[in-house]
């Protein structure tokens, strides 16, 4: 018995690992995420095989043996109604609330994520490091170190997503969405896009590279020297204006930026919003939808004067002017 | 025509006046307002719109063998995903049912003479012939690449390809589709007949008139998205493109709005069709009628507010998420319970396996995986790594083929005796029913798994790595394609040259089977009074003729 | 055959359609149809409702920059015309329902017409060509350059106009549909179709009517009379 159970196991494995049912599991969450999988499958596999099962043998059992024969009658019975009714409730509750907890455990970034910023656009990838490296279609990261992506879109709706990670966010235009893992295993993992947007979609694919803490401050230092995001992001503050209103001190017409990353602000309107990237971005673009009290709304928009990858160096810049790092929304 | 009740046991096929010789011409079908010869019409255009839906699929599943794409550049290959999903969705799925037994049987079924607006229904079949006409001209124009779904701003803004003659063949299609449920609602509501009860209705009119609700309530929905869009392409000024103010987002709100319950109103009649077949085949009342009556409202109410498990990676706030979540948990439950109650149906029955009962037991046992596969769509920390794979491709298309168009096809194999006067060769029909089970599975369930392996849908190549998944689902492809031709000739084999079916060949309760076959245009010899509860089988003498 | 003349000889009322049992019946269907059409109605416009409620509550500058750029004069004008036009309509259905002669139930009828084809001439030569004149038409033209004022907002001006435009041109298109409808009506009635037994297509295009109207009344608000327009406000 126990050599058959072996020999089936070992068949089992060989052919599991011809057809492997999952992608490597590569960050802090794929192991939950993989064990939700597997019970839903076994839930799913045990429902399907107890209802064929019941079927296939009233199949044989009832089957009709002659031609005028006529079925016994039964009535409904209420406590089978509700058996079924409630146990597959419960069953039900209990999946959400696992898969729920999951799923907000893992929606705030943790406090010392690295930033990285993604734009999509038709058809490619492009990632910027804040130390400056910019990537296409490709992301070299560290192990063990989380990692928080703002990701925007140039044009249409893209979708970011990493397998092995089991994460995916939307790239959309004109808003910043976010997703963060924590890589754990080094290795080479697949990257698609996951939006269907356009002819190449199925080549807007590339590769995360997962690097040892060595490996990495390697590549990091080698390659081209760039100026970092906020280095460039400081050039454009100068060269579009910016710092003649925003004065350090806010002896200016427009108030300081220092140390108002990450705060609470009241806006003129009476909401308070804490200051994040969407807000800059916002206050970029449509300058009197978050004018301030105190100061006169006479900002000019920037739309259609900078680029997405523009307005993350600005986004760079301010939060490099300090405050506090934000907990995750 | 001498007095009725003398010739009701005799039934003469040669010089049986029905509602197929009672006029000739093409003017005679053209111009009907008999429900039955729409049914039949509707039933026409639909199988034609199938099989350009199903070429496409065809080319798609020849090209996937490859990684880098076998036959098609990746522009074709866009086009026909797109084609595949718009022609099924909209121009085969969610008015099959519907339109063709829905026609035919409601006004039967309840002992009416008609449908309440026979006029406004054959309206709806022209309206519906109009709207495959635009399609088609789309087709022929190169067709689009916005896949069904039409998201902007590709579609709005960047898609070189005619949008918005699709939009307007969906939106026109949209008002048959209204027009239909209208009309439905209207005749089950007003029209039964003298004994007709609610609860003596067949499960076939309760699931048609749940899905009639959804007709009503989400096309409209549909319709100005689709209008809204098209402005939007047509003036280049809107409500969804960022860069005037406009939110991509809100379309998608708008057109899951009504493309969830869509997937409903393709699965609801199905149901219903499985309800009387299950009976029928176990020659038994069907078990827990008010459970099964009521779920089908209780799927029809729930689905509007489900949307949102579309959306659950587009940034979407964690607490919508979460409700979200938990709504598409529960309308899993009343499928469920439908799913417990056929099953206890067979239990102490008389089960005899025509092909029409092969496909209602093939149905519950895939439509079992389907809906339980649908849990992992729901529950948000799995549907993160999910969607947007090839694992929701297989999940919905084990609800909607090996779902809802076994039901279809059970349903069309049940009622053809009724509706031709004929009867086809059963025994091609339990092997063809039995290669589409199987050519089904090997199509689809290797999706499940490539999808969990992270193969992204919607991709005319792909990694090398998936290429042994790819090649069994279009191996499988293949088989299905020849379980699906196989119908088609021994059917249309047997309007000719088929035996004479008789009244009611499966000895079945419900009011189609006691009048002719093929009926006489006013349904019934004498307007039926109903005293029977309906499938009352186990009181009754074998009515087999 | 004999009982096709059995059912002959007992007189149905005249428009009796024979899928139905009796007349009684067929009024009803006819009623739960169009209020069945109705509600599809209802969720058409409510798709473009919602959309606009949502825009305005996250960009109400811009939107009530935009209400005002309407014509507040002409739209409570054109609301007190349809009001009068559901109560001519009304009172057609009202002398049917009451034996009056068909010159009465026409001149009632025409003179909803009337209301109206003036209704959507108000709107059209003076509402929407100002618009045109004036460079608020939502595109190309949108006049952006000669309202500085608007600053950041102007995207969302033009949003509220898109809105504008789009939701009173449905309702015009309805209203079209609607001046159709009763110029059928105005045959079927010269033509000798209906009494007091039987007015139901009467009855059931008021329907319709009365909800066009209602249609407009919840557009005229929400439209033109956003932000206010008196000192103070």
């Amino acid at each position: 018995m126990i050599g058959l159970a072996q020999t089936g196991l070992r068949f089992a494995s060989t052919v599991l690992a011809f057809v492997p049912f999952q992608p490597p599991s590569a960050s802090s969450m794929s192991g939950d995420v993989d064990e939700l999988y597997y019970l839903l499958s076994g839930i799913t596999i045990f429902f399907s095989v107890l209802i064929f099962s019941i079927i296939f043998y009233f199949m044989v059992k009832y089957r009709r043996r002659s031609e005028n024969e006529v079925a016994a009658e039964t009535h409904t019975s209420m406590v089978l109604e509700l058996t079924w009714t409630i146990i597959p409730s419960l069953i039900c509750v209990g999946l959400f609330v696992w898969s729920s907890a999951i799923y907000v455990k893992n929606s705030r970034p943790p406090a010392k994520s690295t930033e990285i910023f993604v734009i999509g656009k038709q058809w490619m990838w492009h990632l910027q490091h804040p130390e400056g490296p910019r990537e296409i279609n490709e992301l070299h990261i560290p192990v063990d170190v989380p990692v928080r992506l703002t990701i925007t879109s140039q044009d249409v709706i893209h979708g970011f997503y990493v397998p092995a990670f089991r994460v995916k966010k939307d790239a959309l235009p004109g808003r910043y969405t976010e997703l963060w893992f924590e890589p754990t295993e080094v290795g080479t993992y697949h990257l698609f896009c996951t939006e269907y947007c356009g002819t190449n979609h199925s080549e807007m694919i590339g590769w995360v590279y997962v690097m040892s803490a060595k490996d990495y401050a390697a590549w990091l230092a080698g390659g081209e020297k760039t100026e970092s995001m906020a280095q460039q992001g400081e050039r454009l503050f100068t060269q579009y204006g910016c710092v003649e209103c925003h004065v350090a001190g806010g002896t200016g017409r427009a108030p300081s930026l220092v140390g108002l990353y990450g705060q609470p602000e009241k806006l003129a309107s009476g909401e308070t919003r804490v200051v994040d990237e969407t807000l800059i971005r916002q206050a970029i673009l449509v300058p009197n939808s978050v004018h301030v009290p105190n100061y006169q709304p006479v900002m000019p928009t920037y739309q259609g004067q900078l680029s997405e990858e523009q307005i993350l160096d600005l986004v760079a810049y301010v939060k490099s002017l300090g405050g506090e790092e934000r907990n995750g929304k | 025509m001498s007095t009725a009740i003398a010739d009701i046991h005799h039934d003469p096929v040669e010089s049986n006046v029905n509602y197929l010789n009672a006029s000739y011409g093409i003017k005679s079908w053209l111009f009907t307002v008999d429900h039955k010869r729409i049914g039949l019409m509707y039933l026409a255009v639909l199988t034609f719109m199938f099989m350009i839906g199903g070429i496409a699929a065809t080319l798609m599943r020849l090209n996937l063998v490859e990684p880098q794409g076998a036959l098609l550049e990746p522009e074709t290959y866009n086009k026909l995903f797109s084609t595949h999903g718009i022609i099924m969705v909209f121009f085969f799925l969610v008015p099959s049912i519907p339109a063709t037994l829905g026609n035919f049987l409601i006004p039967i079924m309840i002992g009416a003479r008609d449908v309440a607006f026979p006029k406004l229904n054959l309206l709806s079949w022209y309206v519906f012939v109009t709207g495959c006409l635009f399609a088609l001209v789309a087709l022929l124009s190169g067709g689009v690449d916005t896949g069904w779904t039409f998201y902007p701003p590709y579609s709005s803004l960047y898609s070189h390809t005619p949008v918005v003659i699709m939009a307007l063949g969906i939106f026109i299609a949209g008002f048959s589709s209204i027009l239909t449920g209208l009309n439905f609602v209207v005749t089950i509501h007003k029209m039964r007949a003298p004994g007709m009860t609610w609860f003596r209705l067949p499960l076939f009119i309760w699931a048609m008139y749940a899905t009639s609700l959804i007709f009503i309530l989400g096309t409209p929905v549909i319709a100005i998205t689709l209008f809204l869009l098209g402005l939007e392409r047509l003036f280049h000024v809107g409500i969804f493109d960022p860069a005037i103010g406009g939110d991509p987002l809100l379309f998608q709100h708008l057109f899951w709005f009504y493309s969830h319950p869509a997937v409903y109103i393709m699965i609801l009649p199905s149901m219903g069709v499985i309800s009387e077949l299950i009976t029928a085949f176990s020659r038994k009342k069907i078990f827990g009628y008010s459970f099964v009556a009521f779920s089908s409202l209780a799927i029809a109410v729930i689905s509007f507010i489900v949307w949102g498990h579309h959306m659950f990676v587009t940034g979407q706030s964690v607490y919508a998420g979460l409700v979200f979540s938990v709504l598409s948990f529960i309308v899993a439950i009343p499928s469920a319970i439908k799913v417990f109650n056929w099953t206890a149906t067979l239990y102490k029955g008389s089960i005899s396996y025509q092909a029409p009962m092969l496909y209602a037991l093939g149905f519950i046992g895939l439509f079992t995986i389907g809906g339980l596969t649908g849990l992992f769509l729901a529950s948000l920390a799995t549907d993160v790594h999910l969607n947007g794979t090839y694992f929701v491709v297989a999940h919905f298309h084990y609800i909607m083929v090996g779902g809802a168009l076994m039901g279809y096809l059970g349903g069309l194999h049940f009622w053809w005796p009724k509706i031709t006067g004929r009867l086809y060769p059963d025994m091609w029909a339990r092997i063809a029913a039995g290669i589409v089970f199987i050519g089904f599975n090997l199509t689809f369930f290797p999706q499940f798994v490539v999808g969990y392996l992270g193969m992204p849908r919607r991709y005319a190549v792909y990694p090398a790595e998936f290429q042994f998944l790819n090649v069994m689902s279009s191996a499988g492809a293949s088989v299905l394609a020849v379980g699906y031709a196989i119908p088609l000739v021994y059917l249309i084999w047997s309007m000719r040259y088929g035996p004479p079916a008789g009244r009611n060949p499966w000895g079945a309760k419900g009011l189609e089977w006691t009048t002719l076959s093929p009926p006489p245009t006013e349904n019934f010899e004498v307007p039926p009074i109903v005293t029977e509860e309906p499938y009352s089988y186990a009181t009754a003498e074998a009515t087999h003729v | 055959m004999s009982e096709m003349a059995a059912h002959d000889a007992h007189a149905h009322p005249p428009g009796f359609a024979h899928q139905f049992e009796d007349a009684a019946q067929q009024k009803d269907a006819g009623t739960l149809g169009m209020w069945a059409f109705l509600v599809t109605e209802i969720l058409f416009f409510g798709g473009m409702f919602t959309a606009y409620i949502i825009y305005r509550s996250l960009h109400l500058e811009g939107f009530i920059l935009g209400s005002h750029l309407l014509l507040v004069k002409f739209g409570a004008t054109n609301t007190a015309v349809l009001i009068c036009s559901s109560l001519t309509m009304a009172l057609a259905i009202r002398s049917a329902q009451t034996g009056k002669s068909k010159g009465t139930i026409i001149w009632w009828l025409i003179l909803t017409m009337i209301l109206g084809a003036l209704f959507l001439a108000l709107k059209f030569t003076f509402e929407w060509r100002t618009d045109y004149l004036e460079h608020t038409v939502p595109g190309a033209f949108f006049g952006f350059e000669n309202r500085p004022e608007w600053g950041a907002n102007a995207p969302y001006v033009q949003m509220f106009m898109c809105f504008y435009f789009f939701m009173t041109g449905l309702h015009a298109l309805h209203m079209v549909i609607g001046l159709g409808i009763l110029t059928v009506l105005v045959v079927m009635t010269a033509r000798g179709r209906f009494s007091s037994e039987y007015y139901t297509p009467l009855e059931i295009s008021g329907l319709y009517w009365h909800f066009v109207d209602i249609v407009w009344i919840f557009l005229f608000p929400l439209l033109y009379l956003i932000g206010g327009r008196y000192p103070g406000s």
